[in-house]
């Protein structure tokens, strides 16, 4: 019998309807046209010009600010957290394990507007110190279902055995237990650095005056800047959430392959 | 020689089920001490507890005259081999034995190195050095395990099942190469397992453990020989059961048992069970003889009449079943000039089987909770933890 095509053609066209947006973005950005119907040639000029926008810096450096900072406090309470999920067994670990996982399905929009209705009820100014809070919120969850599939499998009695050596609670903690969930807690981090950078529907409720994130910006460039440009920058953005995800990915792998 | 390590009515209970009731044992130094039962019995417990993994609800813990009970795992002068070896995957094989001496910072670097060199040696890993544990097979794992609980010198070394997880013909070698260290380091061993051929064949002394007690301490043949307990009876080794009771006392040493179907019969009773109690009546396969003829006999002989209903020829032996006067009785026998032997046995022969008043034991009735145990088949009682 011949083997059907149809799954072939499928595949293809799922593949095609996902990533030509994206192709003919990043085409376009090296486009020398201005509004990038036709192509007049290879050009870097729209980099070239992104790297004079004073603008586009600072808000590149708003957003590396908060995700450094936002994955930092949330990888130390996500494992933190991923790791009393698996340790101890209570009736309440139901409920937490619910509140952890609960912002990884709650609507975007829904989460924004609560934190925005948070901040201003509780008189807190809106700025990079609420983004960070906002982004610390979501990412912990994240880095605490990547620990948690980690330690899933972890074997509980190497803690005893290196107790057993004679390490104590904290040798045991830099020695044992941080190299052996490196992995786990690295693609945590990436991850979570990832959705920091990208995020822009919680952080355009929480943001104040002076503090526009990198998406933020990309939004209102659509509306008031040069579309070529756009492209560009969204190239730039794209480049680095790729290798970051890519990178967590391999992690994760790795981290299998090891056991 | 003193007592090394004391443990003294320890207790430990998880919500309603006492693991460990109220246990007592003392270990020499340098014995190599086994801890037998079945899974569940609470010697695992008792070994944690030992370790300092599990603290215990009562009593206390003595080394070497120091108390030791509340003294957290990483300060105590004992050192485990888990079941499944717990490496730590991150290190090389010499950083895993490295390991213990390193965190306890007992001596500068250029000193672990050589005690690191002569452990590989001693455990033969010197090849394997720098691979990481999750290249190695079973038995290199069990090694590295030793090393790295040896170098420390630990005054006791514990052995929670070490040899569970490998297959028959390297888990015979290693058993020798665990008596071999034995030997070599002079280390007080605690060895738990449910393997009655290991605790046998390794221990200078064995305590059988049953629901969280100590059924019987004592040297590997007297366990065998003269078990204390039904259970003990059952679990070690196989043996025959006959349900009856005592009908008095023969001089000091004898009785005389009423089971029903025999004649009356005599057996030791150490115990002194006084009359009208009942009793089970304790004979293993091969204290009994098995014939055509009926021979001369002491007084101290038993003989009863029987047919035989199954015959399992295995080279070494020949195991013989035999429908007595309403009991089954399993018997294993040995032979010489097999080929020469005037009159071989055969399916259906009525056979007379007699016994020596000596080689039975009477023990009590078995408790509710062992009843599963004894009423297996009587090959199968002593092995069905074992085959798992």
């Amino acid at each position: 019998m011949k083997r059907s095509r149809f799954p072939m053609a499928v595949t293809a066209s799922v593949l095609v309807f996902f990533y030509l947006p994206i192709a003919v973005l990043v085409v376009n950005s090296f486009n020398a046209s201005v509004y990038g119907g036709r192509w007049e040639g290879f050009s870097l000029r729209w980099y070239a010009k992104l790297a004079g926008q004073r603008e586009i810096l600072h808000a590149l450096e708003n957003t590396l600010l908060i995700a450094v900072s936002a994955t930092l406090v949330s990888c130390a309470l996500g494992t933190l957290a991923a790791f009393a999920l698996h340790r101890y067994r209570s009736a309440l670990q139901r409920w937490h394990f619910t509140l952890i996982y609960t912002p990884l399905v709650v609507p975007e929009i829904l989460m924004g507007m609560s934190l925005l209705l948070t901040f201003v009820a509780a008189g807190v100014r809106l700025g990079l110190f609420t983004i960070f809070l906002a982004h610390v919120t979501f990412c912990i969850s994240y880095v605490a279902m990547v620990v948690l599939a980690r330690l899933q499998d972890f074997d509980f009695s190497v803690i005893e055995a290196a107790q057993d050596l004679g390490a104590n609670a904290w040798v045991t903690a830099r020695r044992v237990l941080a190299p052996m969930l490196a992995p786990g807690i690295a693609s945590g981090a990436l991850l979570a650095l990832t959705l920091s950078i990208d995020d822009f529907v919680i952080s355009f409720f929480v943001a104040g005056p002076g503090s526009t994130t990198l998406p933020i910006r990309i939004y209102s460039m659509i509306k008031f800047g040069s579309p070529a440009m756009l492209n560009a920058l969204s190239t730039l953005l794209l480049v680095v959430t790729f290798t970051l995800v890519w990178t967590s990915q391999h992690l994760i792998t790795k981290g299998e392959q090891a056991k | 020689m003193a007592d090394f390590l004391e443990i003294e009515d320890v207790s430990r209970h998880f919500r309603n089920i006492r693991a460990v009731d109220h246990v007592s044992l003392t270990v020499r130094k340098g014995e190599f001490y086994s801890l037998l039962g079945p899974s569940g019995c609470g010697k695992t417990t008792l070994l944690r507890m030992l370790a300092g993994f599990e603290r215990p609800d009562t009593g206390r813990i003595r080394l070497d005259g120091r108390d030791i009970t509340d003294l957290p795992p990483h300060k105590r002068t004992v050192n485990t081999i888990f079941q499944n070896y717990a490496l730590l995957p991150h290190l090389t094989v010499r950083q895993n034995i490295a390991f213990g001496l390193q965190v306890q910072k007992k001596m500068p670097r250029k000193e672990i190195d050589e005690a690191v060199d002569r452990m590989l040696s001693l455990v033969q890993l010197e090849s394997q050095a720098d691979k990481k544990p999750g290249l190695l097979s079973g038995g290199q794992k069990q090694r590295v395990a030793v090393g790295r609980a040896l170098i420390l010198q630990p005054q006791v070394l514990l052995l929670d099942e070490p040899l569970a997880a490998l297959d028959l013909k390297l888990r015979q070698k290693m058993l020798m190469e665990l008596d071999l260290i034995h030997d070599q380091v002079g280390i007080t061993f605690i060895y738990v397992t449910h393997d009655q051929g290991e605790a046998m064949s390794l221990s200078d002394r064995i305590a059988v453990m049953n629901n969280g007690r100590i059924e019987q301490v004592g040297k590997p043949a007297e366990i065998y020989e003269a078990p204390r307990s039904s259970f003990v009876a059952a679990f070690i080794g196989d043996t025959n059961f006959f349900e009856g009771q005592v009908l008095e006392l023969v001089g000091d040493e004898y009785s005389r048992l009423n089971i029903s179907g025999f004649a009356d019969l005599v057996c030791f009773n150490d115990k002194k069970i006084s009359a009208g109690n009942p009793v089970f009546l304790s004979i293993r396969p091969e204290k009994f003889h098995i014939g055509r003829n009926r021979p001369e006999l002491s007084p101290k002989h038993n003989i009863v009449r029987g047919r035989v209903e199954d015959i399992i020829y295995l080279g070494g032996m020949t195991k013989y079943w035999v429908q007595a006067e309403g009991h089954k009785i399993s018997i294993t026998r040995q032979h010489s000039r097999f080929f020469l032997d005037e009159e071989p046995i055969r399916w259906n022969d009525d056979v007379w089987v007699w016994w020596h008043a000596d080689d039975g034991f009477m023990l009590e009735r078995y408790s509710e909770a062992d009843e599963n145990l004894v009423s297996l088949p009587p090959d199968a009682s002593g092995t069905a933890e074992t085959a798992q």
